[in-house]
């Protein structure tokens, strides 16, 4: 294997673990903070649709970032209102919004079909991110950057700050977080706006960096594994990190498996098809298996807030 | 004689707001009310766009005579199918449209249940008295990719994102690399199934590797225009599937295959508008306007186009078939499929709709 081909397969891995890592991240805020959102597909496709039109009518991919990310936010704050002010039943809830971001974004998308926008996947200078070697470090989308630094802010906000004790307060117990007087839904809604943006931004990465189109249904399933990747990691985001790039590495791996035939594609197809899903199984049992790791899922997860005082 | 009470009159009044509605029903009878069953949606750009331009082309074409129903993301197999095509008969359809492969057995089923509805069933093979299919010839479009490829590859070396290990796929396979080795004799078409019709990332995730791996033309039996795309930014030739892809390639995408459904749901409707329509299993090609191919790109240098144009004229006035022997064709994991075609025969449809044994320089093991 030469170094290029080597440096080839590290970016295809990098490209598809980015969205399931921003997506994935983004829930991993909201459950922390005891709030289980289901509707990670949907918001990432109300991201995606937003990014590209934002893009393809003012030019700039940086505001069709921005875009994504409000877009992803405001669609979160309808499940928002349901769940945390209505209390309503959240995995219905986030069903529901999922369902609803593949309608909302087809019909959005209608007038951008068929079309093409500049594909957003250089930060640094040529010199730098067409070397065929230095390109594993500097070839990628600002996207990529974001979602790394992203990763080690979230690590930090949890464990080092006092706002991140406060999430993790509301989601392990939100009784005792609302008697010492912190406002858990509150709390709550930033966690799940937040996650709504990330979720936003994961969906534009389809729409601008993989494959700048606009499609139908374009994220195909991915908002699913960034759920299942936030369980993986047991809620921790450096693990979360870890489960993406193993993600991204077996999803890299099929695909380069069959360009290369011969042995490899030994393996039936919809074997490989099922592996990712295989892996959280796995990784599920093992961790079922581990009761310290068991305990790891906030407390608080998934239960509407009501006040008992 | 009764007085009549309150709840008479309500009956009475429940009655009367009823006869606008019944009345449009009377009158409507003559209308003929289409159904479709889409596998997708018809923004995939791909398959499902292609019989939605179809169902269009029915509804301008015949106006006032039919009204068309369009159910969307019905998918490729699964229970779902079977409730969409019941309920399509039951809000009155009398002709109804299942438009994927995997919809056969949802619709021999349903099509027993409502004998006096008429179904029509894409690319399948199982008929009934009220049940026929239809088809293109897609292989032909493919020769011709097969030629360009095969003029055109430096490398002699060219990769295909396919979906389903399904007759109709290996057919395109096989069409392709023997009309590339009548041109190279080495041709090697790398082909990778990756168990989706539609899922734009793992599409140009695909074509990536294969691009990555050194293959230098791509072609695809997968629906979303990523790969193209994705060739167009790296400069790799390729072609498009379904509907006419040279928006998202125009230096690279050196032409499309086109399902042109159209004609045949225009035919079919008048069919049984006429009361004439019988159960048969059209399988239209180039010549009949099934399929389509969209002019070539300007990079296709013009021998090579005069050369393209040579088997797809050739496909039109029956003096070229691309699966004419001697030809054999093995499955690596069942020798039972496999296919030996002799000297100067044509072998007839009911091989080509059965094939799954792949010709000699398509690697793939599945």
């Amino acid at each position: 294997m030469s170094p290029e081909f080597i440096v080839a397969i590290v970016a295809a891995i990098v490209l598809v673990a980015t969205p399931i890592l921003l997506a994935g991240l983004g829930e991993l805020v909201v459950e922390k903070s005891g709030v289980l959102n289901l509707g990670v597909e949907g918001m990432m496709l109300i991201g995606a649709v937003t990014g590209f039109a934002a893009t393809a009518t003012w030019g700039n991919p940086y505001l069709g970032v921005i875009a994504a990310a409000v877009a992803g936010a405001a669609a979160s704050m309808i499940f928002g209102f349901l769940t945390l002010t209505l209390s309503a039943n959240q995995v219905a809830t986030g069903l529901a919004l999922t369902i609803f971001g593949g309608g909302f974004s087809a019909l959005a998308g209608k007038p951008f079909l068929g079309k093409t926008v500049p594909a957003f996947v250089q930060l640094f200078p040529d010199a730098l991110a067409l070397h065929p070697i230095w390109r594993v470090v500097f070839g990628y989308s600002p996207v990529v950057y974001f979602s790394l630094f992203m990763c080690v802010a979230i690590a930090w906000f949890l464990k080092r700050t006092r706002a991140g004790l406060i999430l993790r307060a509301v989601g392990e117990n939100d009784q005792s977080a609302h008697a010492i007087g912190y406002s858990v839904i509150g709390v709550r809604y930033m966690a799940v706006a937040f996650g709504g943006a990330m979720a936003g931004i994961a969906g534009s990465m389809f729409s601008m960096v993989m494959t700048p189109i606009w499609a139908e249904g374009l994220t195909a399933g991915r908002g699913w594994i960034a759920l299942a990747l936030v369980v993986f990691a047991s809620w921790r985001p450096f693990r979360l990190l870890a489960g993406a790039y193993v993600f991204g590495a077996v999803m890299t791996l099929e695909v380069h498996a069959k360009a290369a035939g011969g042995i490899f594609s030994a393996l039936p197809p919809e074997m490989w098809a099922a592996l990712p899903y295989l892996a959280t199984l796995l990784v599920l049992v093992l961790i079922s298996l581990r009761r310290s790791a068991a305990s790891s899922a906030p407390a608080c997860l998934g239960r509407p807030f009501i006040p008992t005082a | 004689m009764t007085m009549p009470t309150r709840r008479t009159i309500l009956k009475g009044g429940v009655a009367l707001a009823a006869m606008p509605a019944l009345s449009g029903l009377a009158f409507g009878q003559e209308k003929l009310k289409v159904g479709f069953a889409y596998l997708a949606v018809p923004g995939d750009y791909g398959w499902t766009y292609a019989h939605d331009v179809g169902a269009n082309d029915l509804a301008a074409a015949l106006g006032d005579k039919v009204e068309v129903t369009k159910v969307e993301n019905v998918g490729e197999a699964g229970p779902n199918v079977e409730r969409v095509l019941r309920e399509l008969a039951q809000q009155g359809n009398k002709l109804i449209f299942a438009t994927t492969f995997g919809h056969m057995e949802a619709a021999v089923k349903v099509s027993a249940e409502f004998p006096d509805v008429i179904f029509e069933h894409c690319t399948g093979f199982m008929t009934g008295p009220n049940l026929g299919t239809y088809n293109a010839r897609f292989y032909e479009g493919r020769a011709v990719l097969g030629t360009i490829a095969g003029h055109m590859s430096k490398k002699g070396v060219a990769g295909y994102i396919a979906s389903f290990p399904i007759p109709e796929v290996v057919m395109g396979m096989n069409a392709f690399l023997i009309a590339a080795r009548q041109v190279n004799p080495n041709f090697v078409l790398k082909a990778a199934y990756i168990s989706t019709w539609f899922d734009p990332a793992k599409e140009a995730a695909q074509a990536q590797a294969f691009i990555d791996q050194g293959v230098d033309f791509l072609t695809q039996h997968t629906d979303s225009p990523a790969p193209v795309e994705l060739c167009e930014r790296l400069g790799i030739p390729c072609f498009g599937q379904a509907s006419d892809m040279a928006a998202f390639g125009p230096e690279q995408c050196l032409t499309s295959i086109v399902d042109n459904w159209g004609p045949h749901y225009i035919k079919t409707a008048e069919a049984v508008l006429a009361g004439t329509w019988t159960p048969q299993q059209p399988w239209d090609g180039l010549k009949d306007g099934g399929l389509i191919m969209t002019p070539y790109n300007k990079n296709v240098p013009a021998d090579v186009a005069a050369a393209a144009d040579v088997v797809k004229n050739g496909q039109i006035d029956g003096s070229y078939h691309v699966f004419t022997g001697p030809l054999e064709l093995t499955n690596p994991a069942d020798a039972s499929l496999n296919i030996s075609i002799a000297d100067g025969v044509v072998p007839d449809d009911g091989v080509l709709l059965g094939m799954q044994a792949y010709a000699a320089g398509v690697e793939v093991i599945a």
